[in-house]
């Protein structure tokens, strides 16, 4: 109790429960098989479930999921049964919101995948080693977009606070669309 | 027209299942990672071919050694690009390959680089890159570095080195340690989550001075934070220095509620929730400092967001194990979330709703139960029936209505642990409650006829041989268990016939019957079947006129096995390896119980679990010490063991040596077992004992002790010592330990010990033993009839007064504790702001003395507490001894 509230795994499977993008900060999981166990067994729980509006939550073999779906895309986020629920919460929102705006409101499996790279480096941003790095979904994809995989190569010979303006604006007319 | 159309989208769907990755293979990306030497590097190409390769990995692909070396190469090469995208891509790649030592020294260069560079982005990835791979001697050139980011002016690079720093005191604590002024600086930060990963570092670096977080803790909380994550943590520390300061200054004002209470009403959901729940898990915390906790979480039950919903339902429920009193408010609201859409808050309201009612509202619950049972899963049909047979201990009167529900539910579909759990719940309540035995055991025959699962039939079986046999009309079961000898598959056909022959051996008056049916059994297909039927049918019938034979059949049939199971199957392993011509001797089984502290370590708190283990295992902590006691000489002429305490611990965690005593009474004498473990693995102690001194316990005289040969790292051993004491009389004492031993070093790489050891001691602390010791917690299920057939020849009645108490059910519990009783129907629980209270106590004193106990309790203005104290037992002078317990408590 004591101690930072920790994320153990973050978790973005298609509706079949295959991993799209899968991210473990935990020892809990030692090897693939129980990795693969584990998504299993959160796919089966909460795969008949709503969790389309608001985030949903189940408790099980003593962890919290807190999960989203959207399309063809599901979303989890992972912590011990003592964990505050609402900090889960609040993390598995930020990537979710995250993901949306990086995917410019298209997210499904398909351009996850196409975009595999920025949800990667969203991981990345998001939690480091099971500490919370950051939950506001328009910093996180501010960080993440501030490299263009569109071919513009001109990004890298602007000044990174010129590249932050530019990827701003993208996402403010993500956001207005 | 509309058909060719539809059909066209179709295609299309599938065509959307095509993935950038169909068909991806490890041989074809790394043959493309060759990109990553090209002189003229396309910055575009490479990030693709990053991403494939980390899409392996995250499939779960693995590298083989060299693989990983050539590409961890090819990836440094990709420093050279100026392009941000790309060098991201490679920060990641470079933290999934995790290098090794002399690979991690060909980047450092680079990232430092990075680390210094103008870009921000650059800074705060290449800390943590740098941070994740580096070892502790590179860590020391780059501290300087590192120091400088904590206080950067850039939050995300602060932030960077600051959460890196969280990772490298588990590793590196001395380094990190030294940053402290400038993390105290960054705590005072305005950036929001820069204030979250400076405080979290801070506090982990002091928490083992526990005056420096009290401060950091009360300057924090008169200032601002801001951010609701910070706000979090504080709050786990405020609880933390809450929790260790009330063990100090036992009832003193609590300075920190005030912020915790504060904190409900935080514009954060996050905040307001993390407070309330430290509020309810303070220590000893009062009713009126709970009120504003429960009445936040109310609000959050009628949420529209599920996550919020299970968050408070889940504290709820926490409290209403100790204080279901506190939660009743909630009821209402808890009745409706029974029909939630998420099954997690349905069951969760349930059990809370079953801790929150009270006797009347048992019967309405039940059949609100009923409805929804049918749709949950097995995991969570457990949850309830633990709280059902929780409740049916709480009300036994109940027990009618309940038993009812546990066997409707046992015979619907379900899996093999929920089946346990149910039959293990009606065995505990069998056992608990003498009314219920004679339902339970025919509902329990009634599932056995139908029962799927092999080893709850055996169960079910062995507990029937135990128990049918003491009913008052015990041929009605005989039927039950012929017809499994008939119908079932060999196992459970072979305990049949053992349950048969505990019948034939304990009720005279079956025992022509059950001849027959065991002759039956001779001609059994299954040779185990035949064997039991014979040895059973001559170990019956040879000699019935004789008594001693009469006791070898019990003590075999019912007695259980004087060796510990584990012991016994290494030895037969070992043996039947060995091919020797000799027959096995179970005598030279070891009876030193080896596993025994992990055991207990399971167990605290829990009820002997309901059918216990196989047949000859030890059914329940208090039966193992018994078997493990009675197997040491000296020690079996103390008769029937009454009582073993719980272990308590004499060392500090995490010492040299770490030990735990266990008290067991006896009639006439006292056995403290000391559980030594020996936490150094360099080092194997011989000829381990605890010096006891008993000069401050007159009534003790020490008679014999058992040391312990050898105590190896890290597997637990036993020492014992024995005190006789004045028979049946509750003697108190108070008794100083010294643990002393030879200790001999052992060489890592052999395992081997020195010859040659040194004598050594080890100061443990005192051990008391108390009043409370010889009381048994024994439970009645009426205990109005109990008070009254005991009548009042042997009461003794008496008034105390018990000075200041912080409330009454600090006042109550302490009482109980001194007395240690078993408290009855529910009364150890006090309603929140009541004057008075009545709690009834039963027990069983030393001597098998059945004692009862009413207390009533009355607290005036200045929380002035008086207590009336009403004693009936079968023993006038016990009735005296226990007023006694409470004058001088």
């Amino acid at each position: 109790m004591e101690s930072c509230p920790s994320i153990k795994n973050i978790l973005l499977l298609d509706s079949e429960g295959k991993r799209v993008a899968v991210k473990y900060f935990s020892d809990d999981w030692p090897t693939l098989t129980a990795k693969s166990a584990f998504e299993k067994s959160v796919f089966t729980k909460t795969q008949k479930t709503n969790a389309r509006t608001e985030a949903e939550i189940v408790m099980f073999d003593s962890y919290i999921v807190v999960y989203k779906f959207i399309q063809d895309l599901h979303f989890f986020v992972t912590g011990g049964d003592d964990e505050n629920e609402l900090i889960l919460a609040t993390v598995l929102q930020g990537f979710f919101d995250a993901v949306g705006l990086l995917l410019r409101s298209n997210v499904d499996k398909t351009t996850a995948l196409e975009n595999l790279d920025l949800i990667l480096l969203c991981l990345d941003e998001i939690v480091d080693g099971g500490i919370v790095l950051e939950t506001d979904a328009s910093i996180i994809a501010g960080k993440v977009a501030m490299h263009g995989t569109d071919g513009s190569a001109s990004l890298s010979e602007q000044t990174i606070t010129q590249a932050l303006a530019t990827a701003r604006e993208h996402l403010a007319r993500s956001l207005l669309k | 027209m509309s058909q060719p159309l539809i059909k066209k989208d179709d295609d299309r769907d599938e065509e959307a299942e095509y993935s950038p990755f169909t068909g991806i293979e490890k041989g074809a990306v790394l043959q493309e990672a060759r990109v990553f030497n090209d002189p003229q590097l396309d910055p575009r190409r490479c990030s693709q071919v990053i991403t494939k390769l980390l899409y392996l990995i995250n499939q779960g692909e693995t590298f083989t050694k060299v693989e990983a070396t050539e590409v961890f190469f090819a990836v440094t090469k990709l420093f050279q690009s100026k392009d941000t995208g790309l060098r991201r891509m490679v920060y990641l790649m470079i933290k999934e390959l995790s290098p090794s030592a002399d690979e991690v020294i060909i980047v450092t260069s680079s990232l430092m680089k990075d680390m210094n560079s103008k870009s921000d982005m650059y800074r705060a990835n290449a800390i943590r890159v740098l941070c994740r791979i580096t070892d502790g001697t590179l860590l020391t050139q780059i501290e300087r570095y590192l120091k400088q980011a904590i206080v950067d002016k850039n939050p995300v690079v602060a932030s960077a080195a600051l959460v890196s720093g969280v990772h490298l005191l588990q590793t590196n604590p001395e380094i990190v340690k030294r940053w402290s002024n400038e993390v105290q600086e960054a705590v005072q930060s305005r950036a929001a989550l820069l204030q979250f990963h400076a405080l979290a570092l801070l506090h982990q670096i002091r928490q083992n001075d526990r005056l420096a977080v009290s401060k950091l803790v009360t300057s924090l909380t008169r200032g601002t934070v801001r951010s609701p994550l910070a706000q979090c943590l504080l709050i786990r520390y405020t609880s933390q220095v809450m929790r260790e300061s009330s063990v100090n200054t036992q009832m003193g004002d609590r300075p920190f509620y005030d912020y915790l209470e504060g904190c409900l009403r935080h514009k954060a959901e996050m905040v307001i929730f993390e407070a309330a729940r430290a509020i309810t898990e303070l220590s000893g915390v009062s009713s009126r400092e709970l009120t504003p906790a429960i009445t936040v979480l109310q609000l959050f039950l009628s949420s529209s967001k599920p996550v919020l919903r299970f968050a408070a339902v889940r504290t709820l429920n926490k409290v209403a194990m100790t204080r279901p009193l506190a939660v009743t408010n909630c009821n209402i609201d808890m009745e409706s979330l029974m029909s939630d859409q998420n099954r997690s808050i349905a069951t969760l309201a349930i059990t809370t709703l079953l801790k929150t009612g009270n006797e009347s509202s048992v019967d309405r619950l039940m059949k609100q139960i009923t409805n929804f049972m049918s749709d949950i899963a097995d995991e969570f049909k457990i949850v309830v029936v633990e709280a059902i047979r929780s409740l049916c201990l709480k009300f036994p009167l109940k027990y009618r209505s309940l038993m009812n529900f546990l066997s409707n539910i046992l015979r619907e579909e379900g899996g093999f642990e929920y089946k346990k759990s149910i039959v293990d719940s009606i065995v505990i309540l069998i056992r608990d409650i003498p009314d219920a035995k004679e339902s339970g055991l025919f509902h329990l025959c009634e599932f056995i006829e139908d029962c799927e699962f092999t080893y709850l039939s055996t169960q079910i079986l062995h507990f029937l041989g135990n128990e049918g046999p003491k009913t008052p009309d015990p041929s009605k079961y005989i039927r039950y268990i012929y017809n499994r000898v008939i119908l079932e598959n060999a196992t459970v056909r072979a305990s049949a016939v053992s349950t048969l022959a505990k019948f034939g051996a304990l009720v005279d008056s079956l025992k022509p019957c059950i001849f027959v049916l065991l002759r039956r059994c001779l001609f059994d297909n299954d040779d185990e079947v035949r064997d039991r039927a014979t040895f059973y049918l001559n170990m019956i019938g040879s000699n019935d006129s004789v008594s001693e034979t009469d006791n070898d059949v019990k003590e075999f049939l019912f007695g259980s096995l004087d060796v510990p199971l584990v012991n016994l199957e290494t030895n037969l392993r070992s043996y039947a390896q060995e091919a020797s011509e000799e027959p096995f001797n179970i005598a030279s089984v070891p009876k030193e119980v080896k596993s025994q502290p992990l055991a207990e370590k399971k167990a605290p708190g829990k009820k002997p679990a309901g059918l216990g283990a196989p047949p000859s295992g030890p059914t329940s902590p208090v039966d193992a010490y018994e078997k493990m006691l009675s197997s040491i000489p000296e020690f079996t002429s103390f008769g029937k063991l009454f009582k073993s305490s719980a272990p308590t611990e004499l060392t500090e965690a995490e010492t040299e040596y770490a030990v735990n005593v266990v008290k067991h009474i006896y009639d006439g004498h006292v056995v403290f077992q000391f559980n030594c473990t020996n936490t150094i693995p360099e080092q194997l102690l011989e000829n381990v004992t605890v010096f006891v001194d008993a000069s401050e316990a007159e009534d003790f005289s020490e008679v014999a002790s058992n040391p312990l040969r050898s105590l190896p790292y890290d597997s637990p051993g036993q020492t014992f010592v024995a005190f006789e004491k004045p028979e049946g009389v509750a003697a108190a004492g108070k008794f100083s330990n010294m643990l002393k031993f030879i200790v001999k070093e052992v060489d890592q790489a052999t395992g081997e010990a020195d010859e040659e050891g040194v004598e050594d001691e080890y100061q443990l602390e005192d051990v008391e033993v108390v009043a409370a010791d010889y009381m048994l917690k024994v439970g009645v299920s009426n205990f109005k009839n109990a008070w009254e057939s005991m009548g009042p020849d042997c009461e003794k009645v008496d008034e105390y007064g018990l000075g200041v108490r912080e409330s009454l059910t600090e006042a109550v519990s302490a009482v109980i504790n001194i007395l240690g009783m078993q408290p009855c129907e529910g009364t150890e629980v006090v309603p929140s702001n009541s004057r008075s209270h009545t709690c009834l106590l039963s027990g069983l004193f030393i001597g098998n003395v059945k004692v009862l106990v009413r207390l009533s309790f009355g607290i005036d203005g200045p929380k002035q507490v008086a207590m009336k104290l009403a004693v009936r037992s079968e023993d006038e002078a016990v009735s005296d001894a226990i007023h006694d317990i409470v004058a001088n408590g």
